[in-house]
C-alpha cells in the first residue's frame, strides 16, 4: 500500500491506496501548528478506517506547506503536482486543474498526456481562498458549512467588488446596513472567490476543481462554469486530491514509473 | 524540518579581494567627506559617473547602499520611517530605505568599517532618469537636506531603436552637465580625463561581460546570486583601475573554475535566467532553494545592466549616452523580449523567473503579458514570482518556495518528455 500525506496550511489529509490504486483509507484532520503531530494522527485515522497497519505502508509522499515537517516520507511533491497527478487520475487528457484551498489557490493546465505544461498560484492575499471564507464565516457567525446552503438560495445577484479580504468585510457590513438578505450576500461572497479564480488565468474547456472549498462549497463550482462556460468536474473527495496525487506519486515511484525523486537530500528519508 | 543536509554556496577566493577594495572605497568615500579634502558626488547606478569621476570626485551610489540594506535584512525595518514623512509603501524600496536608514541614523558601511559613521555627504547629486522617476525624488530630497545642488540627466522612456535623435539629446545634456559642475568641482572639465576614465569603464564592462559569460559554461561555474554581490565594483567603481585588476582576478578563477570542472551548483539539472531585481534579503536562501533543486540560475539581466559595450573613449559624451540609453530598462517590451530570446539561447536555459517586485515596476517586466507571451512564442517556461527588492513584507517565502520547487518539477516532466 502507499499513502500520500497532505500537510496543508488549514487541514492535513491521509490517502492510503492499494497497489491498483484503489482508495483503502482517508482521514482529514487540522493542521494547527504541530503539522508532525497532525500528520501522525492523521495518518493513524486513515489506517484505522480500513484496519490497516502502518508496516503495510511500502511508500509515504508528502505534499503541502508542512511537507518539510513530516519526517516519515520517502518522497515529497509539491502540491501543484499532486493536485495536477490526482485531477489527471481521474479525467485522463488535456485539462486545467483549479484547486482551492485553505491559504492559496492553483490555477494548472495539463497537456493531453496529462503532464504540466503551466500553472499559476494566486498572489499573497487570502481572496479567492478558503481563509476568505473562514473571515466571512467568523464575520457573520455562520457556519462554514451552513454558508454554501443559504448562498445556493439566492435570489438577487449582489457584487462585493474588493481585492481585499478586509475590504469585502466592509463591503458587507454595507449590504447588509442597505437591508439585502443574507441569502444574497452569501452569494456574493461565493462569487467573489470565483471571480479571484477567474482571473489567475483562462478557464476553457475541461476544467477539474479539487481542493477543501469545493468539496464544502459546491456554488463555487456552478459560478465558474456560469462565469466562464467551461466544463465543471469535480473529482470524487476534492479536499483530498493532494494527498491521492502524493500516494499515486508513492506507487509510481516504487514501480520505477517516476523517477524523478532526487531532488538532492530533500525527497529522501 | 528542514533540509537535512546544509548546502554551501562556493565561494570564490577572489571576494577577498573584493571586500578590501569595497571596504577601501567606503573608508575613502567617509575620509574625503570628513576631511573635505576631495568632493563628493551622489550619482544613480546607471548616471553618468564617468563625467564625476573625470572631475575628481568620490563618488557614491545611493542604490548600492540601497541594496546593502536590503541584503543586511535592514531594510524592512527603516522603509516605515520613511512612509511616514510621506513616502508611500507602494514607491521604490531603495528609496524608502534609504532614507528611513539616514533617518534613523544607520548604514551597513559601519559594519565594513569602523570608521565610516554614516553616508558621506555630497557635494553635489547627480541622477539619470533612464531607471526611473524615483531617483530624481529621491536625490532632491538629499539635496533638500544637505542643501547641494542636483542635477540630472533626463532620459526617453520606451525607446525602440535607439536613434541619433535620442543620443544627441542625452549627449547635449551630458555636456551641460559637465559644464554646471565646474563651479562645484573648482575646476575646469577636462576632456582627456574624460577619455581615459571611460576608456577604464570600458574595460570594466568588457571585463565584466566576460565574466558573466562564463555562465554559459555547462555547468556553469557562477550563479546570478553570485554575480549580485560580484557586480559591486562594477557599480561603484567602474572608471577606476582597481575594479578592473578584480575582474581579471576573478575571470581567472572563473575559468580556472570551469577547466577543473567546477559547477557552482553541483549536479546542475536545470538552468534558469533571472528577469528583474535580486530579492537582497533572500540571496542565500534563494540561492541555497536552487542548489538543493541541482539548479544553477545562470544569468540575470539585472547583473547584465551593469555591461556598457557602447563606450568609446574617443567619443566620450555620445557613447556614454548611447550606452546609457541602450540599456533594457529604457527600452521598448520589443527589444526586451528579444533580448531576453537572446539571453535564454546563449546561456541555455531550460526556464526564466520573472520577479514581480511590488515597489519596482520599472524593473518588473511581467506587468504586460511578457512572460505569457514569451512562453506562448519561444516554447520556454516562465514562472511569476511576487516579492520586493527590499520591502520583504511583499515577499512570502513558502509561496515562492511551493511555485519555485513546482516549476522545477515541471521543467523535470518536460525534461522526461
Amino acid at each position: 500500500m502507499y499513502c500520500g500525506i497532505d500537510s496543508g496550511a488549514s487541514a492535513t489529509k491521509v490517502v492510503i491506496i492499494d497497489e491498483k490504486k484503489n482508495i483503502c483509507g482517508y482521514a482529514v484532520t487540522k493542521s494547527g501548528i504541530e503539522f508532525a503531530e497532525s500528520a501522525q494522527r492523521c495518518l493513524k485515522s486513515a489506517l484505522e478506517a480500513f484496519g490497516g497497519k502502518e508496516e503495510d505502508l511500502k511508500m509515504i509522499f508528502c505534499t503541502g506547506y508542512g511537507r518539510y515537517n513530516v519526517e516519515k516520507c520517502t518522497g515529497r511533491r509539491t502540491e501543484i503536482s499532486c493536485h495536477a497527478r490526482a485531477a489527471s487520475h481521474f479525467k485522463p487528457g488535456k485539462i486545467t486543474v483549479v484547486d482551492i484551498g485553505g491559504q492559496d489557490s492553483k490555477v494548472i493546465y495539463l497537456d493531453e498526456e496529462g503532464k504540466r505544461v503551466d500553472f499559476k498560484m494566486n498572489r499573497k492575499c487570502a481572496a479567492g481562498t478558503g481563509a476568505f471564507l473562514e473571515e466571512i464565516s467568523a464575520q457573520l457567525g455562520i457556519p462554514l458549512d451552513k454558508m454554501a446552503e443559504l448562498a445556493e438560495k439566492a435570489t438577487q445577484n449582489l457584487t462585493l467588488g474588493s481585492f481585499c479580504t478586509v475590504f469585502t468585510k466592509t463591503e458587507i457590513l454595507t449590504l447588509a446596513r442597505q437591508g439585502k438578505k443574507l441569502e444574497d450576500i452569501l452569494r456574493a461572497v461565493y462569487d467573489s472567490v470565483a471571480k479571484r479564480i477567474i482571473e489567475m488565468a483562462p478557464l476553457e474547456g475541461n476544467v477539474v476543481i479539487t481542493g477543501g472549498v469545493i468539496a464544502h462549497n459546491p456554488i463555487v463550482g456552478h459560478l465558474i462554469e456560469e462565469k466562464t462556460g467551461a466544463t465543471i468536474f469535480v473529482p470524487p473527495l476534492p479536499q483530498f486530491a493532494g494527498a491521492l496525487g502524493a500516494a499515486l506519486f508513492a506507487l509510481e515511484y516504487d514501480i520505477g514509473k517516476n523517477i524523478d525523486n532526487d531532488k538532492s537530500d530533500k525527497t529522501e528519508i | 524540518m528542514q533540509e537535512k543536509t546544509e548546502l554551501k554556496i562556493k565561494k570564490f577566493e577572489s571576494t577577498k579581494e573584493m571586500n578590501s577594495l569595497m571596504r577601501d572605497y567606503f573608508v575613502e568615500l567617509w575620509e574625503a567627506s570628513q576631511t573635505r579634502k576631495e568632493k563628493v558626488a551622489w550619482c544613480t547606478s546607471v548616471g553618468p559617473a564617468e563625467i564625476l569621476r573625470s572631475f575628481g570626485f568620490r563618488v557614491y551610489f545611493p542604490e548600492n547602499h540601497g541594496a546593502m540594506l536590503g541584503s543586511a535584512r535592514l531594510a524592512t525595518d527603516l522603509i516605515p520611517r520613511a512612509n511616514a514623512i510621506g513616502y508611500s509603501p507602494d514607491i521604490c524600496s531603495y528609496l524608502t530605505s534609504d532614507i528611513g536608514a539616514y533617518l534613523a541614523g544607520i548604514t551597513p558601511m559601519s559594519k565594513v568599517d569602523e570608521r565610516i559613521k554614516g553616508v558621506p555627504r555630497p557635494d553635489v547629486l547627480v541622477y539619470n532618469t533612464n531607471q526611473c522617476r524615483d531617483v530624481q525624488d529621491w536625490f532632491t530630497w538629499y539635496g533638500k537636506e544637505f542643501g547641494v545642488p542636483v542635477l540630472g540627466i533626463h532620459t526617453f522612456r520606451g525607446v525602440g531603436e535607439v536613434t541619433k535623435t535620442h543620443i544627441e539629446g542625452i549627449a547635449k545634456q551630458m555636456e551641460k552637465l559637465a559644464k554646471d559642475l565646474e563651479p562645484i568641482a573648482g575646476k575646469k572639465f577636462d576632456m582627456d580625463a574624460l577619455k581615459e576614465t571611460v576608456k577604464l569603464s570600458r574595460r570594466c564592462s568588457d571585463l565584466w561581460k566576460e565574466v558573466l559569460d562564463t555562465a554559459s559554461h555547462v555547468p556553469s561555474p557562477l550563479t546570478f546570486f553570485d554575480g549580485t554581490i560580484l557586480m559591486g565594483p562594477a557599480v561603484v567603481l567602474r572608471g577606476d583601475p582597481r575594479a578592473n585588476t578584480f575582474y581579471e582576478h576573478l575571470l581567472e578563477e572563473l575559468k580556472s573554475r570551469i577547466s577543473s570542472g567546477i559547477a557552482a551548483v553541483d549536479g546542475e539539472k536545470f538552468r534558469l535566467y533571472w528577469e528583474g531585481m535580486p530579492i537582497w534579503g533572500k540571496l542565500r536562501d534563494n540561492a541555497t532553494l536552487m542548489m538543493s533543486l541541482r539548479t544553477c540560475v545562470v544569468a540575470s539581466t539585472y547583473c547584465n545592466s551593469w555591461i556598457f559595450t557602447a563606450f568609446d573613449p574617443d567619443y566620450p559624451f555620445e557613447s556614454m549616452a548611447r550606452a546609457y540609453t541602450e540599456l533594457f530598462i529604457v527600452r521598448n517590451d520589443a527589444y526586451k523580449e528579444k533580448y531576453i530570446d537572446e539571453m535564454v539561447r546563449f546561456f541555455k536555459v531550460d526556464g526564466i523567473i520573472f520577479h514581480d517586485a511590488k515597489t519596482c515596476p520599472n524593473n518588473s517586466n511581467n506587468r504586460y503579458g511578457m512572460p505569457e507571451r514569451y512562453k506562448k512564442e519561444k516554447g520556454i517556461p516562465t514562472l511569476v514570482i511576487n516579492g520586493d527588492l527590499n520591502d520583504l513584507r511583499c515577499y512570502s517565502e513558502e509561496q515562492a518556495k511551493t511555485n519555485i520547487e513546482a516549476f522545477i518539477e515541471m521543467l523535470a516532466e518536460k525534461k522526461k518528455s
